[in-house]
């Protein structure tokens, strides 16, 4: 497991991982499994219906456990599509680390596709943290196209990060979100173009049990000549309230939409959306001029922190 | 020590040259507390700004310490000891009150402790205000007083504060006026503050009243201040007008 510097600087971008990780994990390499633990309480198997994949099985008032699912292709022409599945029983408290890194370093295409269903039982919550990120001099793609689809039961909780780093080619991201009553989902997108990049994010939260809650934060900074399109959509079927905030930071010659949708199937329900597209104010780089940053550093500074 | 010699500023509106800055020259010794005062649009900001490096003027030289910096950049210049609380302070997204204080610093090991200490000299508490963003949720006078405290963390040889009171409460005033004498009674720095304040423009050792592109007046607050009254009441035609009727 983790037996070259490759391995383990993708780990530490995309799981924070730094050795072994501590309590359940399985780690996914070139399509292979690199390493797998469970635990009492958490237990992570083979998928046994022919799909490519892991169950992972959280048992009933789990707390303060973490479990590590990280992803990395380091070698080029890789395709694969992954389904995993999330079993988190009743009144649990646990955090998921996913996140995939690619190496590509040759001419063909690394393309990663995961979906990941979670099922999370009565009063649980869950924090899953999920970061992306790409690397290698090869003219082959670096592809993710990740699918998350979170089911919380009543008073169940799922706080959601996801972040694309840099170095990923083009990613066609859906996450749909379904709330019983008394659910809260809270999301929290971060992402970052460059060159040549595409990126598209579809969202969809639903709104369906009384006093439900849903609330996404989605920031992005597009550069150069990339390009992204945002499809955060907000249903709210019942007395609940929502609210969707996209901001992005737009530089050189790049292009991003962002179409933002409410919908209110309830008189009760209770919807925002906020969008907004800008440069880097002047105002704000000759603040941070005047503290002693250079031009440079100050748009990094503005770029680092709008994205942390 | 700060040396203006000969500063003008003009911008074109059209067919018309405007001047905003005519022929300024003035020395400021090292220590010394300047205020900047004078009416709205009379030029206090821009000439504070050409010193920072934020305009550049159309002609005259800036000399710091001996150095001429008319050409250097802000970052330069900021690195040579000048520092500029501005008037209205941007606002950053994702940034934090810990992030601005510690860029300010310089010292990206900036502890807590001094944090709170330039926080409690503008009237703000560490523990509310240390890991919030310098966004919209903050207040307009809240983002003021952060700025000020970003000067203090910068703790430079010359600092500028464009209108420091404005937007904040009477009380965190008065702790601002505490903080400014203190500065001053230590000998830490050279402040020059632009003004209306009755109250700052009496902590000044000189008052310089900017107008119309020119120094007008220079002196000690106590020769200034009646000048100001002067100048403001007596001076307006309209009042005028209404008492004799």
């Amino acid at each position: 497991m983790m037996e070259n510097e490759i391995d383990r600087e993708l780990l530490e971008k995309i799981a924070d991982m730094l050795g072994k990780p501590v309590g359940a994990f399985n780690i996914r390499k070139d399509s292979g499994c690199d390493g797998r633990q469970s635990t009492e309480h958490i237990e992570i198997t083979s998928k046994t219906d022919g799909k490519s994949g892991i169950d992972i099985r959280v048992k009933d008032g789990t707390v303060g456990e973490t479990c590590h699912i990280p992803v990395i292709i380091t070698k080029p022409g890789i395709e694969e599509m992954v389904y995993n599945d999330f079993y988190i029983g009743e009144n649990c408290d646990v955090n998921i680390v996913a996140g995939c890194g690619i190496h590509n370093c040759g001419d063909q295409t690394s393309r990663h596709d995961g979906v990941h269903t979670f099922y999370v039982g009565k009063n649980s919550r869950v924090k899953y943290t999920e970061k992306h990120y790409g690397e290698g001099d090869g003219k082959g793609g670096k592809i993710m196209n990740p699918q998350t689809v979170v089911y919380l039961e009543e008073g169940a909780t799922i706080q959601m990060e996801t972040t694309q780093i840099r170095g990923i080619d083009s990613t066609k991201r859906y996450t749909k979100i379904v709330c019983g009553k008394g659910a809260e989902a809270i999301i929290t997108e971060r992402l970052l173009t460059h060159g040549d990049q595409v990126a598209e994010s579809d969202m969809e939260i639903v709104l369906d049990g009384e006093d439900s809650k849903g609330r996404v934060i989605s920031r992005s900074v597009a550069q150069d000549q990339s390009s992204q399109v945002f499809y955060p959509r907000m249903v709210g079927n019942a007395q609940c309230f929502g609210h969707v905030q996209c901001d992005s930071i737009i530089m050189g010659d790049a292009k991003i939409k962002s179409i933002p949708a409410i919908t209110a199937n309830c008189t009760e329900a209770q919807l925002v959306h906020e969008a907004a597209i800008g440069k880097i104010a002047g105002d704000q780089l000759l603040k941070l001029e005047t503290l002693g940053l250079t031009p440079e550093e100050a748009e990094e500074c503005i770029l680092k922190g709008f994205l942390a | 020590m700060l040396e203006l010699k000969h500063i003008s500023y003009s911008v074109r509106e059209g067919e018309e040259q405007l001047d905003i800055l005519k022929d300024i020259s003035l020395t400021i010794d090292d220590h010394r507390l300047v205020v900047f005062t004078g009416p709205n649009g009379g030029g206090k900001t821009t000439l504070a700004k050409i010193i920072m490096g934020l305009v550049t003027p159309t002609s005259g030289q800036i000399l710091w310490n001996g150095q001429d910096v008319t050409n250097l950049t802000i970052t330069e210049r900021a690195r040579l000891g000048i520092s500029y609380g501005f008037q209205q302070p941007p606002r950053f997204k994702g940034l934090t009150v810990r992030d601005l204080l510690t860029l300010a610093s310089g010292d990206e090991k900036l502890s807590k402790d001094k944090c709170c200490q330039y926080l409690t000299r503008v009237g703000l508490c560490a523990n509310d205000y240390l890991e919030r963003e310098v966004d919209v949720s903050l207040s307009g006078g809240e983002v003021k007083r952060i700025e000020i405290a970003s000067i203090l963390a910068r703790n430079s040889q010359l600092m500028i504060f464009d209108e420091p009171e404005a937007g904040i409460d009477l009380w965190s005033f008065a702790r601002l006026t505490e903080t400014f004498e203190q500065i001053h009674r230590t000998g830490k720095a050279t402040m020059i503050i632009i003004s209306h304040q009755e109250r700052i423009i009496s902590l000044a050792d000189e008052v310089i009243v900017v107008g119309d592109g020119t120094i007008r007046h220079r002196g000690t607050a106590a020769d200034i201040l009646p000048q100001i009254l002067a100048d403001t009441l007596g001076g307006c035609p309209v009042l005028t007008k209404e008492v004799k009727a």
